[in-house]
């Protein structure tokens, strides 16, 4: 059955700058960017928002590019455009890794990077890079810009400190360096499925560990990172990394299930990435 | 706020729909211009029987709305005229059972780049499933299909 439509309404404007002012002016506006989470709702008919914000001719918002120490990368970048530049897969391959797991080819072609972290699911895949890069979320307004560390971005289970009036613009990436990077997803198959554990991690001196679907939001894991950093034992870490995730059962799996996954993926990762005498590349399926 | 009508390519010719602007693609394709060949089985991104070309990579038309659209060139299964390769193949070698997911299969199979591996297959039918042929049909008419082409 078609969803009923005619009752909503949705805004165009033709720049960015018109699109920030429309967020000021208008009553609630729900942003739009390739739909593969908000078409799942509103076919479902639980899409409660009438009025719309079209934010996908916002070519502005589009881009992959090297600027100075960053990388930065519009948020209507989709998973397509991720999987293809070269910067990405050069010098970001858990990202490109990312989205090349994330639903099937449909949705890599219009899902887009600033989506999947305004959704603010927890299991969304690409959070934990963002969250391992040490990424800075660029919001824009009518009034201005804010950079916001992601790890400063989520406050709650799918809360975020965005404002109403706010738009996700961009994301920038610091340059990481020779440090090895880590992406794995863990679902019930490959593609296509919602992740019951993920994780992304950067090795070196300073190793950086960031999971997904372990609590309400996605986590960086300090105590857990500074115990592989001072050379513990892998099973020492594993149990750091046991006393600072949280997760729940839920209808995708058990929270005990999810603690040896997570347990693991970190001596997966170590076992990859870390300084000892095994060293292999981002981890492929 | 009156939308503008949208304008795009329908297999080749130049179309404009009246529909509101957040009528999915599919029902537009479906109800307006009477083109069936495009199915609807889950309605929400995960079986790709809705699977359309848009600019020429595979899009599932029940998850975006007509007004994302303007301009674009978009081709349906009725666009290849019973006359590509692929659909020959899945008639042959049974690619198509009951055929709800064939339209889509094909559309994504169109996409896939020439030879492909079982591997490329994989990941680009991933968001494609059938209930019928246990796959091994749909590969098989692939192989067939991308190799005389
Ligand atoms: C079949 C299927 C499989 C999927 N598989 C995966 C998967 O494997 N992994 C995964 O992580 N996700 C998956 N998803 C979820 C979804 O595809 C991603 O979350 C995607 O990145 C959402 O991006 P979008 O552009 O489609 O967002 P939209 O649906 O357009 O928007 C999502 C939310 O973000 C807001 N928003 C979008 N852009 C902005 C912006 N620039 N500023 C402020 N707010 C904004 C919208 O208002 C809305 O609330 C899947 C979805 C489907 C249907
Ligand atoms: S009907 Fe669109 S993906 Fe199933
Ligand atoms: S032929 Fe029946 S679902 Fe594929």
């Amino acid at each position: 059955m078609p969803p009923s439509v005619t009752h909503r309404q949705l805004l165009e404007p033709g720049t960015l700058a018109g699109a920030l002012r429309l967020l000021r002016d208008e009553e609630r506006l729900v942003p739009m960017a390739g739909c593969t989470d908000l078409y799942v709702l509103l076919n479902f008919g639980t899409l409660a928002p009438t009025r719309f914000l079209n934010l996908w001719p916002l070519d502005e918002l589009r881009g992959i590019e090297r600027r100075a120490n960053v990388i930065r990368i519009g948020a209507l970048t989709t998973y397509t455009d991720l999987i293809r530049a070269p910067i990405v897969r050069r010098d970001l391959p858990m990202l490109a890794a990312a989205a090349r797991e994330v639903g099937g080819v449909q949705i890599q072609n219009r899902g887009t990077l600033g989506g999947n972290v305004a959704n603010g699911s927890p299991a969304g895949d690409t959070l934990p890079v963002l969250a391992a890069a040490e990424a800075v979320v660029e919001l824009r307004s009518a009034s201005g810009v804010r950079q916001v560390p992601f790890r400063s971005f989520y406050t709650g289970y799918r809360e975020t400190i965005l404002r109403r009036d706010e738009l996700i613009a961009a994301f920038e990436v610091p340059r990481l360096g020779p440090v090895r990077q880590y992406f794995r997803k863990v679902g019930s198959r490959a593609a296509q499925a919602i992740s019951k554990v993920v994780m992304a991690g950067t090795g070196g001196a300073r190793p950086r560990v960031a999971f997904g679907s372990v609590g309400p939001t996605v986590v960086r894991l300090p105590n857990t990172e500074a115990a592989l950093a001072q050379g513990l034992p892998i099973a020492e870490a594993q149990r750091v990394l046991l006393s600072e995730i949280a997760p729940i059962d839920d209808l995708r799996s058990t929270a005990e299930y999810r603690r040896r996954v997570a347990a693991n993926l970190l001596a997966e990762f170590w076992a990859h990435c870390g300084t000892g005498p095994r060293r292999a590349p981002v981890h492929r399926r | 706020m009156t939308p503008a009508a949208i304008r795009l390519t329908v297999n080749g010719r130049r179309v404009t729909s009246s529909a509101p602007p957040l009528t999915r693609l599919l029902d537009v394709l479906r109800g307006e211009w009477n083109l069936t060949g495009t199915k609807e089985g889950c309605g929400e991104g995960e079986c790709g029987a809705c699977t359309v070309l848009v600019d020429g990579a595979p899009v599932n038309s029940c998850l975006v709305p007509i007004a994302q659209m303007a301009g674009v060139r978009v081709t349906t299964i009725e666009g290849l005229k019973g006359k590509h390769p692929l659909q020959g193949a899945f008639v042959e070698l049974g690619g198509a059972q009951c055929g709800i997911c064939t339209p889509g299969m094909i559309m994504a199979a169109v996409a896939l780049k020439s030879r492909p591996s079982t591997a490329d297959m994989q990941a680009g039918l991933a968001g494609n499933l059938c209930r019928c042929t246990g796959y091994a049909g749909i590969y098989r008419a692939i192989r067939r299909a991308t190799r005389s082409r």
